[in-house]
């Protein structure tokens, strides 16, 4: 068997902790109360659209996405609106969120709650994108862009794959491998609905060659339709991010500073195939999703299938978290993941595990001078070295940090978990991509 | 979990910080230190303890009562750079020599920089440099090797050139190759060790031993060291097959002097090399395009620490000019 392949500039590999990769996925019971921030998705915040004290079902729209950049945010609970509110989120900040009591479980009827798998694909490509856009769908990776602003190609760009990410490159999570597992049939049909709303006709699979019985269903369920390969890939963080996927999958390198269409490509998560065809077939929104409930205080490693707007405290009782010796509590996974502040904070669209350090693993390792080993640079994946634009940061000196394109960075983190000195590179990274950003948006603004 | 603790990502790192490295190096240069003391005896020994002592000593005086920072002397930088100046100089220099490399190492080279990553030249060449400069006589006498046990004794205290040495002066006297070949150590015997040199230069067996340890440990990478001898055996290669009578072959070149030690040991240290795989390349090729050139035509038979000086000295330029192949981007811009 020749090299597998994998991304070409970069790259590491942590250890791959999958603790809960054999814990099958559970349904997850319904909290009694669901805090639903109303801004799940990048970009703009949706606007709410009930009252204090109004009575919400399952499904119901709650608050609509009007930007272009936006996504709607619908009930995952039936109840009484309680309040809306400022909540904390992932972010450590208080947002605006829909507060709902719960009251028995009661659906919006038109949602369709069979097993049933429904294999055909009846709207048209207009109506597909529509139907995305009308029930939330976000990327489930974690970048939580909205997937119907995706699928619109702006003029004179030719879409000509379509590439679904199951990589899962982080450590530890394993929501995507236990949904290939477990919701096989129904990720190909999403993977399909995205080929037509997309106009495309071929689609790669993209999934590490750490998770054989993943790669082995999907091929098999993938098998009738010639135009959709599933393609293993040798284990290598971040081949997750959009940019090394593709060039792991085709060779091509999308430009510096450009979206993935500029080389013909459009990327979407497993996660986000599954949720399509729900929305799509089932005419369900995005009210619950897989969540990998993971870490070495873990007493059950867990996969739950949870309802948007549960507290994280719920998922971690659940698990049997032993706190008292837990230090950090990570809402993703390691590498990308962040730090909470609370244990209130709601799982949302964009949460795939919750991720728990014990506390002696919770600080960060000893910080020394920087040796210039040049490890940074090694494996930085966008060729980038992150040694010279974080000092860059720190003495401010953005025009340089700019011309060292520092606004390729995509925040993946190996340069600070390669770094044996325990240089803080991608805090002064993200500094200087926030400073830089503010110079380029004002520019264009003169 | 009384409070959570909160950072920026990432959340876990790599088990491989700074004291791995610098003890993962010291662990790889041990086959080497044991060839030195069994051939050049307890001369080895005292020179090795005096150096790591007086290296240790200097590094934890001046944090300490000079820049006032915290306590270095456990990162095992300064045991590398002991190890490494003693593996520089003839195990027969006087202690109060080897004390004074010490200070000039790590004092001058290291400290007055800083310490440990801000270092512009490797801290033990530099040291080797100036008493190789202040010490002509004593840093060129070279005891012969006398094996512990079980070697053809010699009779005590003969000093005599290393291989490189009788090449230069024989060919400076206008002699041939195939004239001077009788008077050198076999290819065996200079891998193993047995030749006239500085404490750990001698074996490159030993070395490549060591060597094979931090490739497999993943402390260095190959591009210095195959850039490196790639450069000596071209370079030397051509001379040689232009006039062999004139110019010994690429082996010779290879394993004799300092070229094992300077080529995994030193021109790999990373403090003073480029950052990134291309400049990594050049600063090889430059050190073993240099290092031939000494050796060839310079008024000293070996060339490896000065190569490596001043290639060190380009490094910041190498940084600059050579940037990695970045991702998307089709023409440097």
């Amino acid at each position: 068997m020749c090299a597998l392949k994998t991304f070409r500039n970069g790259g590491v590999h942590p250890p791959e902790n999958k603790l809960s990769v054999t814990s099958a996925i559970e349904v997850f019971p319904v909290p009694r109360q669901a805090v639903i921030p109303v801004n799940q998705n990048l970009g703009a915040p949706a606007t709410p659209l009930v009252n204090k004290g109004e009575a919400v079902k399952v499904g119901q729209l709650i608050a609509k996405g009007e930007s272009f950049i936006s996504s709607n945010v619908h009930s995952s609970v039936s109840g009484k609106v309680l309040k809306i509110d400022e909540m904390i989120d992932q972010t450590g900040f208080r947002k605006k969120a829909i507060v709902i009591s719960v009251d028995g479980d009661e659906w919006d009827p038109s949602i369709d709650r069979s097993p049933m798998l429904k294999k055909e694909i009846t709207l048209s490509k207009e109506d597909i994108v529509k139907k995305i856009h009308e029930m939330g769908i976000v990327g489930l990776g974690g970048a939580t862009f909205p997937s119907h602003v995706k699928l619109m190609v702006p003029e004179g760009k030719k879409p000509e794959y379509l590439i679904i990410n199951g990589v899962e490159c982080e450590p530890y999570l394993t929501a995507d491998h236990r949904l290939m597992l477990e919701k096989t049939a129904e990720i190909i049909v999403g993977v399909r609905i995205l080929m037509k709303g997309l106009g495309v006709e071929k689609a790669i699979i993209g999934i590490e060659n750490n998770k054989p019985d993943a790669i082995r269903k999907m091929a098999e369920a993938a098998s009738e339709y010639p135009q959709i390969l599933v393609q293993g890939l040798k284990v290598k963080y971040p081949q997750g991010g959009e940019k090394q996927l593709i060039n792991a999958l085709l060779g091509r390198e999308v430009p510096s500073g450009k979206l993935p269409i500029e080389v013909g490509c459009l990327v979407n998560n497993v996660g986000t195939a599954f949720a399509v065809y729900e929305a799509v077939q089932k005419n369900k929104p995005l009210i619950e999703r897989i969540v990998t409930v993971t870490g070495k205080t873990i007493a059950r490693p867990s996969n739950y299938l949870v309802r948007i707007g549960t507290p994280v405290q719920e998922l971690l009782l659940s698990a049997q978290a032993d706190l008292d010796r837990t230090g950090k509590v990570v809402s993703g996974g390691p590498m990308m993941g962040k730090a909470l502040n609370s244990l209130e904070v709601p799982v949302v669209k964009g949460t795939s595990g919750v991720l728990l350090f014990a506390e002696e693993h919770s600080s960060r390792i000893q910080l020394r001078a920087c040796i210039r080993c040049g490890r940074c640079v090694g494996v930085c994946p966008m060729g980038l070295e992150p040694v010279l634009l974080a000092q860059y940061s720190a003495r401010s000196m953005w025009d340089n940090a700019e011309s060292n394109l520092i606004m390729d960075c995509m925040e993946c983190g190996s340069c600070h978990y390669t770094c044996p000195s325990g240089r803080p590179l991608l805090d002064y990274i993200r500094m200087g991509k926030n400073k830089v950003g503010q110079n380029i948006r004002n520019r264009g603004k003169k | 979990m009384s409070l959570l603790t909160v950072s920026g990502s990432p959340h876990i790192h790599s088990d491989q910080p700074v004291p791995k490295i610098m003890y993962g190096v010291v662990i790889a240069m041990i086959p080497a230190m044991l060839v030195s003391f069994y051939f050049f005896g307890l001369g080895a020994a005292k020179v090795m303890l005096t150096s790591i002592l007086a290296c240790l000593f200097f590094e934890w005086v001046i944090q300490k009562y000079l820049l006032r920072g915290p306590l270095t002397i456990n990162d095992g930088s300064a045991l590398v750079t002991g190890v490494l100046l003693a593996f520089n100089v003839p195990s027969s220099l006087p202690v109060w020599m080897t004390i004074t490399g010490a200070f000039v190492a790590i004092a001058v080279a290291k400290m007055s920089f800083g310490g440990l990553g801000q270092n512009p030249f490797n801290p033990a060449l530099v040291g080797r440099v100036f008493l190789l400069m202040s010490f002509p006589v004593q840093m060129t006498t070279w005891p012969i090797p006398k094996p512990l046990f079980g070697g053809t004794a010699v009779t005590d205290a003969i000093s005599g050139p290393t291989t490189l040495g009788i090449v230069k002066e024989g060919l400076d006297a206008g002699k041939t190759v195939s004239e001077l070949l009788p008077q050198l150590p076999t290819y065996a015997g200079e891998l193993l060790g047995n030749q006239g040199g500085s404490l750990g230069e001698v074996s490159a067996i030993a070395l490549l031993i060591g060597a094979a340890w931090m490739f497999w440990k993943k402390i260095i990478t190959w591009h210095i060291p195959v850039s490196y001898i790639l450069a000596v055996v071209i370079f030397s290669g051509i001379f040689w097959l232009i006039n062999p009578e004139q110019y010994l072959d690429p082996v010779f070149h290879l394993i004799t002097g300092g070229m094992m030690l300077g080529v995994f040991y030193m021109a790999t240290d990373m403090v003073s090399s480029p950052i990134n795989t291309k400049g990594m390349l050049i600063f090889g090729a430059g050190c073993g395009i240099l290092t031939m050139i000494i050796r060839l035509w310079g008024g000293y038979p070996e060339g490896v620490s000065f190569a490596i000086l001043i290639m060190n000295a380009f490094t910041p330029l190498i940084n600059r000019s050579f940037k990695p192949r970045r991702f998307g981007v089709v023409k440097p811009s």
